[in-house]
């Protein structure tokens, strides 16, 4: 059973069900993304990606986190913009916060539509957004103490192909 | 009378703590005031913005906050 922290109730908007949630412990994505599957039976195909702690030399440990009143607001602001861009039936987009491991699930973004492309490219579209515009601090502990990870050009970059 | 101030992310580490109570109504000038040489340097940059009772500011030189008001310095987000 996951613990819903932080989240908007699920809502049907036109005829999309959205799902967008902060989660300040471990999840099962497994078995969110099988829930979804479940609420999406009428859609043609459902893509997603989940992202994860990448394993990255000495960091033993990776913190992300966050300001209450933007972070949740603008990663439900943008699952609207994907519906309002893209043909979805249903979008989810969850993210964690707090302390993970390398490996640990730390993004889990899904898109259900019609047709294929729409899907695929809604969740390029959620992850380029979620990396460069939403509200969120990430610091990495290594053997010397804690560091604070900049922006990455790379992030801005991506993003920009949509504008 | 306080307006709170909270310094997110690696500003919380410049500004030695993650947050500051300040007199209202506070205005931009009056944060700057209040903070240590090197959180005012980064303040002044750019990169910082600077969000009011949850809103981002347009232009944060606008800044005025009255009491019971929570105003948050957002340092860029990291990237991926």
């Amino acid at each position: 059973m996951v613990k819903k922290l932080h989240y908007y109730p699920q809502l049907v908007v036109g005829s999309v069900m959205k799902d967008v949630r902060l989660l300040d412990h471990e999840f099962d994505f497994a078995e969110l993304l099988r829930t979804f599957s479940l609420e999406n039976k009428a859609a043609g195909g459902i893509a997603s990606f989940t992202g994860q702690v990448r394993p990255d030399g000495d960091v033993s440990m990776l913190e992300l986190s966050h300001y209450e009143p933007l972070t949740l607001p603008g990663m439900d602001a943008l699952a609207d913009q994907a519906c309002g861009r893209f043909d979805l039936d249903g979008v989810l987009v969850l993210h964690r916060i707090g302390r993970m491991a390398p490996g640990d699930p730390i993004v889990l973004v899904a898109a259900a539509s019609a047709h294929r492309r729409g899907a695929l490219q809604a969740v390029d579209y959620l992850m380029d957004h979620l990396k460069s515009a939403a509200w969120f601090w990430k610091r990495e502990l290594r053997e010397d103490g804690w560091h604070w990870i900049e922006p990455r050009t790379q992030d801005y970059t991506d993003r920009s192909r949509w504008e | 009378m306080a307006v709170r101030i909270l310094f997110l992310g690696p500003l919380e580490d410049i500004a030695g703590a993650p947050e500051l109570a300040l007199p209202a109504p506070l205005d931009w000038d009056g944060l700057l005031s209040a903070v240590n040489s090197e959180t005012l340097m980064h303040l002044q940059s750019d990169r910082i913005k600077v969000a009011c009772s949850g809103k981002v500011l347009a232009d944060k030189f606008a800044l005025l906050a009255a009491d019971g008001e929570e105003v948050a310095l957002l340092p860029p987000v990291s990237g991926g």
